[in-house]
């Protein structure tokens, strides 16, 4: 798994390539959690170049939710999730709890 | 019908994924299928690792692939604690952020996602045997 990070001026953009599984997990959540703790809650998961996601990968996706939502202090949404990914993410009720945005930069936008 | 034997580590994840994918292609399952069975394959043995072991290192996966005519069989065999999935609460897809459970997810989606899935305990062993159909061709 790799990570970019690309700060903008309202929100941060992760791009995460590869798998997320029990063995990655962690350092995806290190890098979400080193945005979170400079006060930044606005995040975009770029997910066009990501392979496979599992239980462990929602487990961060759902916690980083709550961390960004609480106070209404931020959000975090995905963009350009392949469909595979999709499929997983809607078996787990995704749907009701992320934004999916087609493109990167209109989530960019969306802050 | 070949079997593989990996060490309990989250590290042999995309070892076993890689074997259990080709598999999966050789049996002639649909694409989404191929990632489906990866996944539920994944969710099971990171399941042994951390649940029927506690923690890395502490014994080996067994993984036997099967191709039948109907599609593909997996076994995985582990010498952990024994496993009963009616223990596992089921995580409610419906429910809001507020009251959504982080984890849970691994059993839910191996069981919605295999045609047939079934969990023993023999010669101290946990057997998780599950199998994937392939599409059935339309008349």
């Amino acid at each position: 798994m790799e990570i970019v990070h690309t700060p903008f001026k309202h929100c941060d953009v992760i791009k995460v390539q590869g798998r997320i599984d029990s063995a990655t997990a962690p350092k995806f959540a290190e890098a979400i959690n080193a945005i979170t703790e400079q006060g930044r809650y606005r995040i975009v998961i770029d997910m066009s170049e990501l392979a496979f996601i599992s239980s462990a990968g929602l487990r961060v996706l759902i916690g980083t939710q709550k961390t960004c939502k609480r106070y209404n202090r931020g959000e975090l949404v995905l963009a350009q999730v392949p469909a595979n990914i999709k499929s997983t993410l809607e078996l787990a009720g995704f749907n009701i709890l992320f934004k999916f945005y087609d493109e990167v930069l209109t989530a960019v936008g969306n802050f | 019908m070949t079997t593989y034997t990996f060490p309990g580590r989250y590290d042999s994840l995309e070892q076993i994924a890689a074997i259990v994918r080709q598999a999966a292609q050789d049996a002639g399952l649909s694409s989404f299928a191929v990632y489906s069975v990866e996944t539920a394959v994944d969710e099971a043995c990171s399941n042994i690792i951390e649940h029927a072991y506690g923690g890395e290192n502490l014994g080996p996966i067994e993984c036997t692939l099967e191709i039948t005519t109907k599609g593909l069989t997996i076994i995985l065999r582990d010498h952990g604690q024994p496993f009963n999935p009616t223990h596992v609460k089921k995580p409610n897809r419906n429910s809001p952020l507020s009251e959504r459970e982080a984890g849970g997810w691994g059993l839910y989606i191996m069981q919605q996602w295999m045609d047939e899935i079934s969990f023993h305990f023999e010669d101290g062993a946990n057997v998780l045997i599950m199998r994937k159909h392939k599409e059935q061709q339309s008349e």
